[in-house]
């Protein structure tokens, strides 16, 4: 496990070594093609900002109420006998409907229980683990003008439901409690 | 879908919030989540800006073109459908290392591209064919390589290591993306055996 964990911080910086010398070998104008993708991250960056304002206020109101502790003292009996916390169910749901949406929500997750607990750490695997459902089948069956979706939800749905199961035993096994 | 779960949360709350006495609070919470949402994406503008630029290097120095004649032959087992050199299989293979890369704004248009060849292949139906399903079911896994959204925000509210989930969440979307192919397989053969008893 503490070679996983170490291999964790070595990916990202061996990716980037790996990419600036494949490039430099490539005669690549690499702080020019730098700068150039860099724009497109500065204007996703302030692209997102309204869904993450419209479901942080929308979490923070539901949140403040007490009804959000609500829902997890009912679903907790539930999701603690198999090893879940109810915390995270929010999350679960949210995540194939809206990515922007489910940021907001595991962003809210790490300020309240701390980006390193078990909590914190497994709303982050969730989150980065799979993409969004509805999206894509909104964008690229409506984009070309499919009507008749087929199974396309049901396949979606269910591999997203794997990859946060998945995620749930994984982050179990490398991460204490 | 989104529209009702966010007015959900809204509307349930400031209920519960007027039945509880807990309007303070909520108050409150409406300014300090607003004013969060907007730190919030600035706080991951670094890190966009950074990792796209580093991706665009990636791509103009063929790094990203490499990788898709890596994965060509693996792409191909799961389109058996699509003619060998067909241009949709191009437009595929390009979506999906797009997508390892998480350049979100290069694989939509790939993966749409791909969708349209799809469709033309498919006599132009306005019905999801085969191959179409299976490259859902490829992009909604999200097979990412690194999730670096996820990072920024690990460090914003914190993280010691914000990239101690990089393994995990590889592991999980590993496991996400299989088990995606395997479900797409599973009910497209569950489709061939009702077309036969129909």
């Amino acid at each position: 496990m503490a070679f996983l964990t170490s291999l964790s911080a070595w990916f990202v910086p061996a990716l980037i070594g790996f990419i600036l010398i494949h490039a430099t070998f490539k005669r690549v104008p690499t702080y020019e093609m730098f700068v150039e993708g860099g724009k497109d991250g500065f204007h996703m960056a302030i692209s997102i900002m309204p869904y993450l304002v419209g479901m942080l206020v929308a979490i923070g109101v539901f949140r403040a109420s007490g009804a959000m502790d609500a829902l997890v003292a009912v679903l907790q009996p539930v999701f603690h006998a198999i090893g879940v916390p109810a915390e995270i169910v929010p999350l679960a749901l949210i995540r194939p409907i809206s990515g922007n949406g489910a940021l907001g929500v595991m962003s809210d997750l790490l300020s309240t229980y701390g980006a390193d607990s078990f909590i914190g750490r497994l709303a982050s695997t969730i989150q980065g683990s799979t993409d969004t459902t509805l999206y894509v089948i909104t964008v690229y069956f409506g984009a070309v003008g499919i009507k008749n979706i087929g199974d396309s939800l049901k396949v979606g749905l269910l591999a997203d439901l794997a990859g946060i199961v998945a995620a749930i035993v994984v982050v179990s096994l490398m991460f204490a409690k | 879908m989104i529209n009702y779960i966010w007015a959900f949360m809204f509307i349930v709350g400031l209920g519960y919030a007027a039945w509880n006495g807990k309007m303070e609070a909520v108050n409150r919470a409406i300014f300090k989540a607003a004013e969060e949402g907007v730190t919030l994406s600035l706080g991951l503008i670094f890190i966009l800006i950074f990792w796209l630029g580093v991706m665009k290097i990636a791509e103009a120095s063929g790094l990203l073109s490499a990788v898709s004649k890596l994965f060509k032959p693996l792409l191909k087992r799961l389109f058996p459908d699509i003619p060998e050199d067909h241009p949709a299989m191009g437009y595929i293979v390009t979506n999906t290392v797009s997508n390892m890369f998480g350049l979100g704004n290069a694989a939509t248009p790939m993966g749409i591209k791909a969708m349209e060849a799809l469709k033309r292949l498919n006599r132009n139906r306005p019905t999801a064919s085969r191959s179409m399903v299976t490259l859902l079911a490829l992009n909604t896994s999200g097979f990412t390589l690194i999730p670096t959204t996820v990072i920024a925000v690990r460090m914003k509210y914190g993280a010691a290591e914000p990239t101690d989930i990089v393994v995990p969440t590889l592991l999980a979307t590993a496991v996400g993306t299989l088990s995606a192919v395997l479900i797409d397989r599973y009910f497209y053969y569950r489709r061939q055996k009702k077309g036969r008893d129909d």
